[in-house]
């Protein structure tokens, strides 16, 4: 066991895979020699060498069509899209053709591969630093979306992506990239890539999340605790898709009073999806209406970001509220 | 490399026969905006360092690619440019103090605090288009302005300027194809300083210099020494009279280097080889054009000393205003989404504005939700 930060488990998870696998690749722009932005990749070209990670044109579009390209023909690509604002240009390549390949050929041709994206808040980032893109993704059948909370659920379902047939978009928090630490496995080892996870028991109110929104989340059910005697299940769902049906369902019911919480906006987001399952399977066991805690339904600011991002004060509150509903 | 275009030599000598054609003033506010880009670097690197702003963009290196370019052009016309290019939006007047409110996304920012430092945006003096972070996605937009501009008659001109990177983008490919084919009044500006963030150039393409690609889209095109101001102005005077004459666009690669960081969060030293930056200081554009003002009896060491400090003297009372002026206020999160603030986004707003007065720590701004 070590004690690692998320992105040091990024990198160990990346390690691990290319020690055991000469099939995989890693590539992006300046995943190389500088070892990526935010030097998830550091030291992997001096340890793997430049055939096994290294640097493309400035084009996302170009790295995730070759990754494809790649894919289908033998090779077990791991493409970095710098930031996920930066995703788009490769938009038409991840939902028309990563996604779709397996279907429209029968099976005969897939594209097991993994594109890594740090997304969310909390660098002052302003509009093209700090997007949560997730329900564009999620929303695209073919494409599995992965996002890790922790250090040992970063190397565990990295490497699951990486050994999975599909095509997985795995977005990491860069919010919790260095502020989180947590014990890390040594070696390899996977995490399912659909069961979600429970972080908290409780049983007067459930709350679903995600990625960078699971420590605030934690800290909310903290003080609902400490301040009001409110016992909160929280569920970190990790796998966006596939998703974890029976585990949301079965949270649910064990409380009746239900909180989804994201940092993208909310409008046609991922809480939209959980709120409508609860209300389509369980609405028998609610004693409460859904509350979504979640970004606004506008682009995301700079100097206000802290204003804009859910914290634990509105966390809080709406935690009160389907409690005291 | 294709034969590249310069005028004035490292020592400050011009060329035989070369008239630079400009007032002795126009020479020296040239000077003084690169010097301005100078202070304006070296204060946002100590803002950035105390903590002040979040981030720059060092402009070192490229400031008589910027300078050049912008004196080729009109008032009247429009520039879309990189977020490296604070000399072009300083040589038509636009404020330092304008720009320090971006830097500090306070509430006189044009952006109302929304966009990260150095993400510029103006319409007065000169049309200095809001910048995006996506690498190229503006190409396409200076192509349509232009074609605008064409169809109504007018004789602006659209110059629209990115980096080496930039031309492995969508928007490169698309706005050089369409400008093409309309014929568009459109300077592409490629500032080929080296790298793009990390990677060299060798990695970005594999022809012979960014300009030739211009073969392919069947659209003229020239190579210029991008640490001399005069080449690149004559240049970009050439292709811009040639699009103001109906005859098109052109591509202008400018040969320079990026003798900074990427970023105030980027460290070349890891990936720069020392020689290379050694071998650029020689070709320094601010000191070329300050011994070619000194041999033409323009400056003094002396004058020259005093230029300087009234430069960072300016810079530094803009960045003191800006950090001076307040944050935005809460209701610029909700406006501007749409033209009319539709009713769910009012609510989210009300909301905030709410839960900041029951639960407090984040300020309340003005009371009551305004939109
Ligand atoms: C579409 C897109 N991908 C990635 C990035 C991240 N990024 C910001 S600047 C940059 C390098 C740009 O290099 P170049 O075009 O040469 O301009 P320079 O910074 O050298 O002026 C990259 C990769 C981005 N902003 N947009
Ligand atoms: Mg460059």
């Amino acid at each position: 066991m070590a004690n690692l930060t998320l992105i040091q488990a990024v990198n160990d998870g990346l390690r691990t895979v290319m020690k055991a696998d000469d099939s995989v690749v890693v590539f992006g722009e300046d995943v190389g020699p500088k070892g990526g932005v935010f030097l998830a990749t550091e030291g992997l070209t001096a340890d793997f060498g430049e055939s096994r990670c290294f640097d493309t044109p400035l084009s996302e579009d170009g790295i995730i069509g070759t990754a494809i390209g790649m894919a289908m023909n033998g090779l077990r690509p791991v493409a970095e899209i710098q930031f996920q604002d930066f995703i788009f240009p490769a938009f038409d390549q991840i939902v028309s053709e990563a996604a779709k390949l397996r279907y429209r050929s029968g099976g005969q041709y897939t594209a097991p591969m993994v594109i890594r994206t740090p997304y969310g808040g909390g660098i002052r980032g302003g509009l093209y630093h700090s997007q949560s893109g997730e329900a564009y993704f999620a929303h695209t059948a073919g494409l599995k979306v992965v996002i890790p909370s922790t250090p040992h659920d970063a190397k565990g379902l990295l490497i699951a992506s990486i050994q999975d047939p599909d095509p997985v978009l795995f977005m990491e928090p860069k919010a919790l990239y260095r502020s989180v630490k947590g014990e890390v496995p040594e070696g390899e080892y996977t995490v399912d890539l659909s069961t979600l996870r429970t972080v908290r028991q409780g049983g007067d109110v459930t709350i679903y999340c995600y990625g960078a929104m699971v420590p605030v989340v934690e800290r909310a059910a903290a003080q609902a605790a400490e301040q009001r005697g409110i016992d909160c299940l929280v569920v970190d769902l990790r796998t966006l898709m596939p998703l974890d049906e029976e585990g949301v369902l079965e949270a649910a019911k064990q409380t009746g009073r239900v909180v989804v919480v994201h940092e993208a906006p909310r409008f046609c987001g991922y809480g939209a999806e959980i709120s409508a399952l609860i209300a389509e399977h369980c609405i028998e066991y609610m004693e409460a209406p859904v509350r979504r805690v979640t970004g606004f339904d506008t682009p995301f600011p700079n100097t206000l970001e802290h204003h804009y991002l859910p914290d634990d004060r509105r966390v809080l509150d709406a935690i009160e509220s389907v409690y005291d509903f | 490399m294709t034969d590249m275009l310069t005028v004035l030599a490292p020592d400050g000598a011009t060329k035989k026969g070369f008239e630079a054609g400009l007032p002795d003033e126009e020479l020296l506010h040239c000077y003084r905006t690169m010097l301005l880009v100078r202070s304006f670097d070296e204060i946002c690197l100590k803002l950035q360092r105390s903590g002040r702003i979040g981030f720059s963009i060092p402009n070192l290196g490229i400031e008589a690619t910027q300078v050049g370019a912008a004196s080729a052009l009109r008032k009247t016309d429009w520039i879309f440019p990189s977020y490296r290019d604070f000399g072009m939006a300083l040589y038509h007047g636009i404020p330092a103090v304008e720009m320090m409110h971006n830097m500090f996304g306070n509430a006189e920012d044009s952006a109302k605090g929304r966009q990260m430092p150095v993400h510029f945006s103006f319409v007065e003096p000169i049309h200095f288009y809001s910048i995006s972070s996506p690498i190229g996605t503006h190409l396409p937009h200076a192509v349509g302005a232009a074609h605008a501009s064409k169809l109504r008659g007018e004789d602006t001109v659209h110059l629209v300027s990115f980096g080496d990177g930039g031309t492995s983008s969508l928007g490169f490919h698309s706005g050089m194809n369409f400008a093409a084919v309309w014929k568009s009044p459109v300077v592409f500006l490629c500032q080929n300083n080296g790298y793009a963030i990390s990677c060299p150039s060798e990695q970005q393409t594999a022809s012979d210099g960014y300009a030739v690609k211009a073969e392919a889209y069947g659209m003229p095109h020239a190579t210029v020494d991008g640490n001399d101001l005069f080449a690149v102005r004559q240049a970009v005077l050439e292709a811009a009279e040639r699009a103001r004459r109906g005859e098109g666009p052109t591509l202008i690669e400018a040969v320079t280097f990026r003798m900074g960081g990427h970023s105030t969060s980027d460290d070349p030293t890891k990936y720069v080889p020392a020689e290379l930056v050694e071998e650029w200081k020689q070709k320094d554009p601010v000191d070329r054009f300050r011994r070619f003002l000194e041999r033409k009896g323009l400056m003094t060491p002396e004058e020259n000393d005093a230029m300087r400090a009234d430069t960072l003297a300016e810079i530094d009372r803009a960045a003191k205003a800006a950090e001076a002026t307040a944050a935005p206020g809460l209701e610029t999160i909700f406006s501007d989404v749409f033209a009319e603030v539709p009713s769910h986004i009012r609510k989210q707003g009300e909301f905030l504005f709410d839960l900041s007065q029951r639960r407090g720590e984040a300020d309340a701004g003005d009371g009551e939700f305004p939109l």
